[in-house]
């Protein structure tokens, strides 16, 4: 017969994970949103790349 | 009989992520959150809204971050006083070291972050508020001198100043003058607290001016302090971030904030027990209106131009 005991610990672990994943992918949406809103933004440059390289 | 062990120890990472977002003192970065959004608005230059969202992000998760080195250091005091005994690390539910990682690590990404999303100058402002609060006020100022909270609320008075930074790049009288508004603010407010707190930081060796120098000074303290802010209040609404509106809101609660400071003044500890501190706690929460409405009133004065534009 299997294990199966499901403690209070594991709802907790479980609910952190999913909210350690939930905010790890609106960093990542976020860092992508601000991406494109900083190179389609009037002023940004690419960097320069030297003459002769 | 079992083999396992009840601990009363805390376990490290097993809290539950309330418990971690507790750390990061949530009502503080509310506060944080709104005076810099109001700082960002009231700032002559726009931003893009995607820049605007992500760098007072970044400045909250900062503000959180400083909560919880504090949360770190003052682990044995917390868990002497009854208003912070139920915080993650002296509840047991978040180890001091724990504490202590999530702070450092959120630091860094924060202010990092902000100086990608905004500017340099802006993530230096983060950088010094949260090396400010934790090391000036936390460890060193908070159980050394009862000028702890007159000094160390400048830590707080430095969001809306990072908000303007974040728009225009650059410093200006009008964001100093939000900084001392609740650079101004914080001594009168956190001394109404202590007045009826009783003996929480009696207890927890916390040199506040109740402690080193008597209620009836804190008492006088309250009033000495709360007439320069009406001052300074009022005196705003003639500049370029006040406005009518601004000025009608601060007189209303600068009447009645004096009221409140000269009514604790002239009043001892017999009265004062009698009615359960009814006067100082009823300052307390007038002081937590009185920011709000202070800013609330500068970011309607600054987006009022916006709705005549609209309405025109």
């Amino acid at each position: 017969m299997s294990i199966r005991a499901e403690h209070e610990i594991h709802q907790r672990r479980k609910g952190r994970n999913i909210g350690v994943g939930l905010m790890l992918a609106g960093f990542v949406v976020l860092i992508l949103a601000l991406t494109f809103v900083k190179i389609t933004s009037g002023d940004f440059e690419m960097p320069r790349i030297e003459e002769g390289q | 009989m079992t083999d396992v062990s009840y601990q009363h120890q805390t376990q490290e990472g097993e809290a539950s992520l309330g418990d971690y977002f507790a750390l990061m003192k949530p009502r503080v970065m509310q506060l944080v959150v709104f005076t810099a959004l109001v700082g960002l608005l009231a700032a002559p230059t726009g931003v893009h809204p995607v820049i605007g969202f992500a760098s007072i992000l970044f400045v909250a998760i900062g503000a959180g971050a400083s909560g919880a080195l504090n949360m770190w250091w003052d682990a044995d005091i917390d868990g002497v006083m009854t208003r912070t005994a139920k915080r993650p690390v002296p509840a047991g539910k978040v180890t001091a070291d724990e504490a202590k990682a999530l702070g450092f690590a959120l630091s860094g990404l924060s202010v990092m972050m902000l100086a990608l999303s905004a500017n340099l100058l802006a993530a230096a402002l983060l950088a010094f508020t949260i090396f400010f609060y934790v090391v000036i006020y936390s460890m060193w100022l908070k159980r050394w001198t009862p000028q702890n909270i007159v000094i160390g609320g400048a830590a707080g008075a430095f969001p809306p100043v990072i908000g303007w930074v974040i728009a225009t790049g650059a410093m200006s009288i009008e964001a100093w003058l939000m900084f001392a508004l609740i650079f101004m603010w914080t001594p009168p407010h956190f001394w109404a607290l202590a007045l009826f707190m009783k003996e929480d930081y009696h207890n927890a060796g916390v040199p506040m001016l109740t402690v080193t120098h008597g209620r009836k000074s804190t008492r006088k303290h309250v009033l000495a302090y709360t007439v320069p802010l009406a001052l300074l209040a009022v005196g705003t609404a003639f500049t370029s971030i006040g406005g009518p509106v601004y000025l009608a809101v601060a007189v209303v609660l600068n009447a009645l904030f004096l009221k409140g400071a000269y009514d604790i003044s002239h009043r001892d500890e017999t009265q004062a027990e009698a009615d359960g501190y009814a006067v100082e706690k009823a300052f307390f929460r007038l002081s937590l209106w009185y920011l709000f409405a202070h800013f609330g009133a500068i970011l309607i004065e600054a987006l009022l131009p916006a709705a005549w534009g609209i309405w025109a």
